[in-house]
């Protein structure tokens, strides 16, 4: 779960790691004004979920405070369109007003979980304010990594060597460390699955200071950072599977295809995008209906689907394991009737609950094309979508 | 002897006395599983299905001297219930449930290191032994049957689709073990392969892997050091988009050795078969394993 820059930075100064001074304007008026206490010349950056701000013209240093207003008004409510985004953008509903700073050095570093590793790895490098996935691929030497084993945590010697691995002055090796122990710090508290300052600006008047964060929760958490989930902004992300996590349907992923999918278990979901491209046609959705018992979200599932206009037909691929085939059945057939689907059923059915599942289809008198496995479901539905 | 479970098993439920441990201790017991134990804090005295639940993990194996453990407790307390499992000295804890945050795992894997137990998930669909009839997972029964394959998956329904496929061909399975969808896993691919490459009723191995992580490429570089056995992959995301979580914690490309194609690629440098088609597992297995 991904949370805006000003949050991030809150969290981050609530660790005692420094930020620029700024605050959050969710009107062009409250910009001017917020801009006019901090002097007028400051930097304003429209606050989205998306990267790559700066060169769609979402960050913009101005003199004035009407300057912050006219640049807020035409920011606010307006649909910003990045290379990370889709064409049709992501709305900009607040804007961070803050301190300009004078740079003299940009750095990186980062905190995340390293898989391979299986620990968490602080990552950092001289080479700021760049792609770090390029300074990864081109320059490895100038990547350093540090990983925190969890039962030692974090020790300060490991901020200090990244600040003399940066080449630091020794008057702000000690700042840095204790920047990176407040990293650190929120990183566990916050249970983060990425905490990334980007750059990490050393000023003119020698302050280190957090220039950029993009700070994402662990989506498995939500039942222990309540204060963190309720940071989320459902703006950001794509109306169709924010209506679909609102129903209950929450690995949802909208694609662009024709071919709606519902599948239990994200391996399969993902083979089975698989098998209709290897088909030649294309899924309208991932959609993992998971592996709970429940008709209501089998419900859910077809409802979001309907809610596609790109859907041409529904493929349910569906291998009983925990989530019993018979309860799917139950909750497709209440579904179809619920909406008066249109779009064909594709349907492949195996696992535990298939006989009884079987049944309840065959006995609701709901038309549908049955596949006797993956390939044939797949070949089905990549045709039903092209006939219409 | 199969590589985690066998006809000595003694398999204690924890969480037995919710919705889906009941369920699943019952269909474990009625696949031949030795189901001796459940437990549940408070509900110690009850039954179910003739299996004694208990009100601690410990309590359990002292009274049926159970060595193994399903955990099917909710996410909240999942992780609290892998270090109680851990902690009573288990051979084997197969944890089902999904939804623990990474960084409990992180601390999980960590405590554990040196321990003689072996955890299993969380987030996965467990284990089954056909050749032992025994199974401590949710997996459906009649997609396994009895063989010399051993195959090994990160998703639930993908591991029932090879094993399906797989028996529809003739080929059985020695032990299917579904290591869990995760990015921190309790026991990683390298993990099963070194004992699926020790086992003597393992003949061949399969592997069901997708995008994310490096577990694949680990685990083949081992083969192609140590193991003459024939090996064969799948990875499943190769139409997915970059930069998004595809339902499993662990399935995000970050970056290009990622990819199902690298994963892929990586097999087959390492010596084994990639398998593009999911459909078709069952089919390039069974060609290969034939000539």
């Amino acid at each position: 779960m991904k949370v805006h820059e000003y949050q991030a930075k809150a969290i981050l100064a609530s660790f005692g790691v420094p930020v620029p001074k700024g605050q959050v304007a969710n009107t062009a008026d409250e910009a001017r004004s917020i801009a006019a206490a901090m002097g007028g010349k400051v930097v304003v950056k429209a606050q989205v979920h998306a990267g790559g701000r700066g060169k769609a013209g979402g960050v913009k240093l101005v003199n004035t405070a009407d300057e912050a207003y006219e640049v807020a008004k035409r920011l606010i409510g307006s649909r910003l369109v990045t290379h990370q985004t889709g064409p049709e953008g992501v709305p900009v509903p607040a804007v961070l007003i803050e301190e300009t700073i004078s740079v003299v050095k940009e750095l990186y570093i980062s905190i995340l979980i390293d898989g391979a590793a299986k620990s968490a790895v602080i990552m950092a490098s001289e080479a700021g304010g760049m792609d770090i996935e390029e300074v990864a691929a081109n320059t490895p030497e100038k990547l350093l990594k540090v990983w925190v084993d969890p039962i030692e945590g974090y020790q300060p010697y490991m901020g200090r060597n990244l600040a003399y691995g940066m080449g630091m002055a020794q008057e702000l090796v000690r700042p840095m460390a204790d920047l990176v122990a407040g990293l650190y710090k929120a990183f566990i508290a916050k249970d983060c699955s990425l905490l990334e300052i980007n750059p990490l600006v050393i000023t003119s008047d020698n302050r280190i200071l957090a220039a950029d964060c993009k700070l994402t929760i662990d989506d498995n958490s939500g039942f222990r950072q309540k204060e963190g989930f309720g940071l989320r902004d459902k703006s950001q992300e794509d109306p169709l599977e924010v209506e679909a996590s609102e129903t209950g349907v929450n690995n949802y992923i909208k694609l662009s295809g024709t071919i709606g999918c519902v599948v239990n278990g994200a391996g399969l979901a993902m083979a089975t995008l698989d098998t209709i491209s290897l088909f030649g046609g294309s899924a309208a959705n991932f959609l993992d209906i998971g592996t709970v018992n429940n008709v209501e979200r089998v419900v859910s599932s077809v409802r979001i689907l309907t809610r596609d206009p790109d859907v041409k037909c529904i493929f349910f691929n569906i291998f009983g394991g925990m989530a019993r085939v018979d309860i799917i059945a139950q909750g497709l057939v209440q579904a179809y009737r619920e909406f008066n689907v249109q779009a064909p059923l594709v349907a492949r059915l195996t696992g535990n609950g298939y006989d009884e599942g079987r049944k309840i289809l065959m006995e609701s008198g709901l038309p549908f094309i049955e596949a006797s496995d993956m390939a044939d479901g797949a070949q089905k539905a990549v045709a039903a979508a092209a006939a219409r | 002897m199969s590589i985690l479970l066998n006809t000595q098993t003694k398999l204690l439920v924890q969480g037995i006395t919710g919705a889906e441990g009941s369920n699943h201790a019952k269909l474990c017991k009625a696949f031949g599983t030795n189901v001796v134990a459940g437990v549940t804090p408070g509900r110690a005295g009850q039954e179910v299905d003739g299996i004694p639940v208990f009100n601690y993990v410990a309590d359990a194996v002292a009274k049926t001297g159970a060595n193994a453990s399903i955990i099917f407790v909710p996410a909240a307390f999942a992780t609290d219930a892998i270090y109680e499992a851990v902690d009573a000295g288990l051979d084997l804890v197969v944890c089902i449930t999904d939804g623990l945050p990474t960084i409990d795992m992180v601390s999980v894997r960590r405590y554990m290191r040196g321990s003689k137990t072996v955890l299993i998930g969380p987030n996965c669909p467990g284990v089954i032994a056909p050749p032992e009839k025994a199974k401590a997972g949710i997996m459906p029964s009649s997609s396994f049957t009895p063989g010399r394959v051993g195959l090994v998956s990160r998703s639930g329904t993908l591991l029932y689709e090879a094993g399906a496929q797989l028996s529809a061909q003739g080929l059985g399975q020695s032990t299917a073990v579904g290591i869990g969808g995760d990015p921190v896993p309790g026991t990683s691919f390298i993990d099963i392969l070194r004992r699926f490459n020790a086992d003597p009723d393992t003949d061949s191995i399969v592997i069901i892997g997708e995008i994310g992580g490096t577990g694949e490429q680990e685990g083949a570089e081992y083969l192609k050091a140590e193991c003459k056995k024939p090996f064969f992959a799948f990875i499943a995301g190769a139409s997915a988009p970059p930069g998004r979580r595809m339902g499993h914690a662990g399935a995000i490309i970050s970056g290009a050795d990622v990819t199902a194609d690298a994963k892929l690629k990586a097999v087959e440098r390492a010596g084994g078969t990639a398998i593009r088609n999911p459909a078709e597992i069952g089919k390039v297995v069974a060609a290969a394993l034939k000539t």
